[in-house]
């Protein structure tokens, strides 16, 4: 059914439809409102055998999702930024184990300094850690992608992350559509754990594992990981037909037909540059988009197979490793590499920490690939006045202070000398 | 795409202006897109709050910077900050008052807009009357179904009613329709 509700509120109402049997999660903002609204379901009786566990920290989160799991129940739980970070080893070992516990990121990004606003760098943070992550691009694929995760986490027994962009999906209300209960039980039958522990039939799960079997337990999940690839593609047909809108799978192409330029991204920019790349194909210019679903597992193959015949391609990276650059862009380049004519590829580090990306800023980005290609990351926006005054002070005294509140004060020079332009 | 961006201070509903104008769209079968200007909210503070209503389904993201129309919801944000910024220049300004424009030396922008799309309504007071709460949002949405048209005044009662059942709704819902025969008796006039 149509609701024009809170993306939170939609993806609450479609988790509960998903039937979790254990729930558990510390309020962090921005995903605060989604286990709210699951809390709220539990609590009127609408999601019923479903216990919300109240935890101190979201270590103890996880840590409980991953003692309801090896139990044998459907574990779901919620978290953000330093969230994330504070739970990491679980992450590890709900991964490391095989628990099949699905994850709502409400992506923020990672202090310090302190921010709460939307970026990448919580999924990013952990993209090594062994959980299957899906970035939605809009809220009706938030929503089902939680159907999908269920699925998917449950028929390989890998714990899956379901990557939503923070405030700005989380808390923006539009027109979703909220399944029936009757489609979802179609789609996700009971959880049927491939372990769980049971005094009537006594197991161990965790056991110490040597040197003489790390490497193979290891290659075991790398295993799954690849057996994903096939099983996400599979989940996203099915999805389709069944519900009949797309949602998931690895990657999505727009007006990628006979584009000479491509843009790769993921999560909710993918929409402004959808309107983007109407505009500039109206101008007469040949450029399209790659969505980008899934990045673990890492669709290698799927993503050369979309990028092959562009010339330059532009990914978008929504986080900053800053020792390397893009670590999406990373990524990709290693996929272009075995191309033998690989299209030029440029790096774009956009909307860092809540910072709003226009469709302004993305024509000139694109257009400026095109027809003068930068070296390295290219930091879009990125107030260089500012920089380099910041710079240039540093470059004076040893005892500079801290770059955040240096930055601050040249923010606020910048502008009372703006104002005193306007006034004069 | 038409759209709407709601100037506020924390706790005068700017937020949930946003959302009930989203859902009279929705309610007339429109695709309607309405997020907050995501800051960390505190009573008083300066707050916005965004709305895209469309026949299409809405991919963009971006705050809205050439708004088609602009609610003021606190007059005195006039002195904090340039709330006109990115006005489109056939747009709507409509603001919570119960002074003229040209008392409040708004006259510039008056100027700038055609004839009859700047207008005040007396919404806090309307708001103190029927809801017994400084709450202006319901009222200046009553107002701008009236002057601007994008949603019919049906649909917003609707959203009025969705968004706070009860007593508490009808009393909005009675803010909203003053406000609304307010406007429409001045258009007439």
């Amino acid at each position: 059914m149509l609701h024009q509700i809170e993306g939170s509120k939609a993806m609450a109402r479609t988790i509960a439809l998903c039937r979790p049997q254990v729930v558990c999660a510390y309020p962090i903002t921005p995903q605060t409102h989604i286990v709210e609204g699951v809390g709220e379901l539990i609590r009127v009786g609408e999601l019923d055998d479903c216990e919300f566990i109240n935890v101190e920290s979201e270590f103890a989160a996880l840590s409980v999702a991953i003692g309801a799991s090896a139990a044998g129940a459907r574990a779901y739980t919620a978290t953000a930024s330093q969230g994330l970070l504070f739970m990491a080893e679980a992450v590890y070992n709900a991964a490391g184990l095989g628990l099949p516990i699905v994850m709502t990121l409400g992506n923020r990004a990672i202090g310090a300094p302190i921010n709460i606003w939307n970026d990448h760098s919580d999924a990013m943070a952990l993209r090594e850690s062994g959980w299957i992550q899906l970035f939605a691009e809009s809220n009706q694929e938030a929503a089902d992608l939680h159907i999908v995760a269920f699925r998917l986490a449950e028929e390989l027994s890998v714990p899956t992350m379901v990557c939503v962009d923070g405030f700005i999906l989380t808390h923006a209300v539009e027109r979703i559509d909220v399944p029936d209960q009757a489609a979802v039980d179609a789609f996700l039958p009971p959880y049927e754990p491939m372990q769980s522990l049971d005094p009537a039939d006594p197991i161990s799960i965790g056991a110490m594992v040597g040197p003489d079997a790390f490497t193979e337990v290891r290659y075991l999940q790398y295993f799954k990981q690849h057996t994903a690839l096939t099983l996400i593609e599979k989940l996203a047909a099915e999805f389709e037909q069944r519900f009949g809108r797309q949602a998931g799978g690895l990657l999505r192409t727009y007006e990628a037909e006979g584009a000479e330029t491509l843009i790769v991204a993921m999560g909710s920019i993918n929409g402004t540059i959808k309107d983007v790349i109407d505009e500039m194909r109206a101008d007469g210019i040949a450029i399209g988009l790659v969505t980008l679903v899934a990045f673990r597992p890492f669709p290698a193959d799927a993503l050369r197979e979309a990028l092959a015949r562009a010339r330059d391609v532009v990914v978008i990276d929504r986080a900053i490793d800053v020792g390397m650059g893009g670590p999406l862009a990373s990524n990709i380049a290693i996929a272009l590499r075995e191309l033998p004519d690989p299209p030029a590829m440029h790096s774009a580090i956009v909307g860092l920490g809540g910072r709003p990306t226009s469709k302004a800023s993305l024509h000139r980005l694109f257009r400026q690939a095109a027809i003068q290609p930068w070296e390295g990351p290219h930091f879009l926006d990125l107030n260089e006045r500012v920089v380099a005054r910041e710079l240039h002070r540093r470059g004076k005294t040893r005892r500079v202070g801290p770059a955040a509140e240096g930055i601050l004060k040249e923010l606020e020079k910048e502008r009372v000398e703006k104002l005193a332009e306007r006034t004069s | 795409m038409f759209e709407v961006r709601i100037h506020g201070r924390g706790g005068q509903g700017v937020v949930t202006a946003a959302e009930m104008l989203s859902v009279a769209a929705f309610l007339e079968g429109k695709h309607a897109q309405a997020f907050p200007s995501f800051g960390s909210e505190r009573t008083g503070a300066p707050v916005v709050a965004f709305c895209r209503i469309s026949d299409r389904e809405i991919r963009l993201r971006e705050p809205i910077q050439n708004p088609d129309a602009l609610i003021v919801q606190d007059p005195t944000l006039f002195k904090a900050l340039d709330v006109t910024e990115g006005l489109k220049p056939d747009g709507y300004f409509i603001v919570n008052t119960a002074r003229s424009l040209s008392e409040m030396h708004l006259d510039e922008i008056v100027q700038r807009l055609p004839a009859g799309h700047a207008l005040t309504v007396p919404a806090t007071e309307l708001a103190m009357k029927f809801i017994n709460r400084p709450a202006p949002n319901t009222a200046l949405l009553g107002a701008f179904a009236a002057e601007v048209g994008a949603v019919s005044l049906d649909s917003v009662l609707e959203a009025i009613r969705r968004a706070f059942p009860g007593k508490v709704g009808e009393a909005n819902v009675e803010a909203a329709k003053a406000a609304h025969a307010l406007i429409a008796a001045k258009a007439a006039a």
